[in-house]
């Protein structure tokens, strides 16, 4: 007691410590836009003449997927032999492509989300376009699986449907858990994804000039009028929804690592496998993102809404995933090495030295090495070298995903049995062709929806708040 | 938004609802009904080359089954009796009938009568005939009240699910080896129960459910 009186009486009188100094964050909408200006520009680029540049992307995205869709009617009416998979690699390029799209689809989901819990308000900009490029991915992805079981009447079978048969699906194996957990993967999705839009189509139904507009929009926003009670149930919907979809961002790739997993193939059987793919499907689908934001803001002038801010915030999201991938690389190894198991530190060993090792060093300096760039500022900043980084990234992971099937398959257990994969033509060009499917939804996309969420860019723009001095019903400063 | 959509569409969902459930459900009832082995093979009966009754032969006459398929109990395949086992006695009974010249052609010029075959197994299943009756599966578990047929029809559906009843459950089907020719053998009460279980252990039935038992 004595003590404290007496430093009391010593330490010299405190002065009012110096306030610190605000930190400003920099505004998710640049120019200090109005709400009829982030209206106007978002619904502009769906109600303007359609763009040369538009025409220039659908056409040939419209051809190669029509080629995609000939190579499956190809290989349905052939058979699976027109690819080049066979004894010891049983899967090739086909679960590849699964895996790679689907993963893609990851980033959607995140940013749809898993921010939105977290209340990143940076998400509104990009989200519904990212949740758009997940459906498409979802789509592209099932594909694969879907004609990969070779006679494709049957693939019924992989829904539990009672029948003459009876039989019944597997529910212990893994390939199982993934119908399910990919077609509530995109059921969740897809109505995430719709829930947001329905304001949209509503402003869009309000601003529409034709009638057949006016119907389709109209038809979609299902009679939203902008009540409070709308805007109420709205949220809750909204809220709920994000709450499902949080977990799927992690179970879904963890039940795709089980197809892998939970089988005894050496270089499959790891405990690492569902958060490194979880991780390595975030890093894709930021990856594939950015390849498409970045010429996206360029081409419809969205400088204002998808600022660099933006895109300096998804190369650190892409960064950090990609060091876990990276880390997840090492360790595979140095349990291949500290587990003892002679056959696993053999499969790991030839992964990188064995006959695929170009596909493992690919690997490692597009999704190891490349995203280490972004710790610098101004590589965050260039987009021209983010979007060269993030094009890296999607070479990357799909050869990650190529180097985990195929090299742990064509060495089999005997040596008789080893083999060398090459893709057949028909192969490449299936692979080729979903991207043309990709693109070709997502350019129909952004010409009839609009690829901003309008409410909810609004809602996070200082105007939106009663408080600020431009705030509440007041006009925006202009 | 009147001028757009009338005031009718409000129920439109509601309604939509209601149609995609009573068209599924009648779809799926369909399905279910006409689109399963119950309906699209029970009851098929192709008009054969000589009208065989099998109830003359089997219940009235009272032949045993393997005096014409006489290689049952030891082929995977029940035969059909070449022309020569019928003549055995149509050389006598009925020897101008009208109705078997179908039989003596084939007797005379050696060439099989060309029977329309009703009980067909698909070519990726494998059925064996002897291993069967020889553990206790009477021929009308499969092929029903055969020896009641005046001419043979499909009796059971001889669906994968058909099949799999009996596999799944062997004790409750199986009746003692030498009552599988006796086709109106009726098992007493609690055979199932008390019996069948203990048939199923002492002669090894292995019913097995692997699906290489069948699809080899």
């Amino acid at each position: 007691m004595a003590a404290t009186t007496r430093s009391h009486h010593e330490t010299p009188t405190l002065t009012v410590a110096p306030a610190p100094k605000e930190l400003e964050r920099e505004p998710l909408v640049l120019n200090n836009r109005s709400l009829s200006w982030i209206t106007a520009t978002i619904a502009g680029i769906v109600e303007g003449k359609t763009p040369k540049w538009w025409w220039a992307f659908f056409i040939p995205s419209a051809l190669v997927m029509s080629m995609c869709f000939g190579m499956i009617a190809y290989l349905i009416s052939a058979g699976i032999g027109v690819w080049g998979l066979n004894q010891p690699v049983g899967w090739a390029w086909d679960i590849t492509n699964f895996v790679f799209w689907i993963g893609i689809g990851h980033a959607g989901t995140l940013i749809s989300a898993v921010l939105f819990l977290l209340r990143q308000k940076w998400r509104t900009s990009i989200n519904r376009a990212a949740e758009a490029m997940t459906l498409f991915a979802v789509a592209c992805a099932g594909i694969f699986p879907l004609i990969h079981v070779g006679r494709i009447w049957f693939a019924w079978w992989l829904f539990p449907i009672p029948n003459a048969n009876n039989i019944w699906p597997q529910f212990r194996s893994p390939l199982l858990w993934d119908v399910f957990a990919v077609s509530t993967y995109g059921t969740v999705s897809l109505l995430f994804w719709y829930t947001g839009l329905v304001p949209d189509l509503a402003t869009m139904r309000d601003r529409a000039k034709t009638k057949i507009r006016k119907f389709a929009y109209g038809f979609f926003a299902l009679g939203w009028t902008g009540s409070n009670r709308h805007w109420s149930n709205y949220e809750k919907a909204y809220l709920l929804l994000a709450g499902i979809s949080t977990p799927l961002v992690l179970s879904v790739h963890s039940i795709v690592s089980f197809d892998f997993a939970v089988s005894v193939v050496p270089g499959w059987h790891t405990t690492i496998f569902p958060p490194y793919f979880v991780a390595g499907a975030i890093f894709s689908g930021f990856g594939m993102v950015l390849t498409l934001m970045i010429p996206l803001r360029t081409v419809c002038k969205l400088h204002d809404l998808i600022t660099i801010r933006h895109i300096d915030l998804m190369c650190k999201v892409t960064m950090a995933t990609g060091s876990i991938v990276g880390y997840a690389y090492a360790m595979e190894f140095f349990i291949a090495w500290y587990g003892g198991n002679p056959y696993e530190l053999y499969a790991f060993k030839n992964r990188a030295f064995g006959p695929y090792w170009w596909a493992y060093w690919s690997m490692v300096s597009c999704n190891v090495i490349c995203p280490q760039l972004f710790w610098f500022k101004a590589i965050r900043q260039n987009v021209v070298i983010v979007f060269i980084i993030s094009i890296f990234v999607n070479i990357g992971m799909w050869f990650e995903r190529f180097v985990i099937i195929v090299t742990s398959l064509h060495r089999d257990y005997l040596p008789s049995s080893w083999g060398y994969f090459s893709p057949t033509p028909v192969d490449i060009l299936t692979f080729v062709g979903s991207f043309g499917l990709f693109l070709t939804l997502f350019l129909l996309f952004m010409r009839f929806l609009p690829m901003i969420a309008i409410s909810e860019v609004k809602g996070v723009t200082p105007q939106a708040d009663p408080h600020h001095p431009l705030g509440g019903a007041k006009e925006g400063h202009h | 938004m009147s001028d757009i959509f009338p005031k009718w569409t409000n129920k439109l969902p509601l309604r939509l609802l209601l149609g995609v459930m009573i068209v599924g459900s009648v779809v799926t009832a369909g399905v279910t009904y006409y689109f399963t082995p119950k309906y699209t093979r029970v009851g098929y009966q192709p008009i054969q080359p000589v009208p065989f009754p099998h109830t003359v032969h089997a219940e009235q006459l009272g032949l045993d089954c393997r005096y014409c398929h006489n290689g049952v109990e030891q082929s995977w395949f029940s035969n059909i009796p070449s022309a020569n086992t019928c003549m055995n006695c149509h050389n006598q009974v009925l020897a101008s009938d009208a109705r078997l010249e179908p039989v003596r052609e084939s007797f005379r010029s050696g060439q099989p009568v060309s029977w329309v075959q009703i009980h067909k197994t698909p070519d990726y299943v494998y059925f064996n005939h002897a291993v069967h009756v020889n553990r206790g599966v009477s021929c009308v578990h499969c092929h029903g009240p055969i020896n009641k047929m005046d001419e043979v029809y499909h009796a059971k559906p001889l669906s994968m699910s058909f099949c799999l009843d009996c596999h799944r459950d062997p004790a409750a089907k199986i009746r003692p080896p030498e009552e599988v020719y006796n086709l109106n053998w009726v098992p007493p009460e609690n055979f199932a129960k008390d019996k069948g279980a203990k048939f199923v252990h002492d002669w090894k039935v292995n019913a097995s459910q692997n699906c290489s038992t069948c699809h080899r």
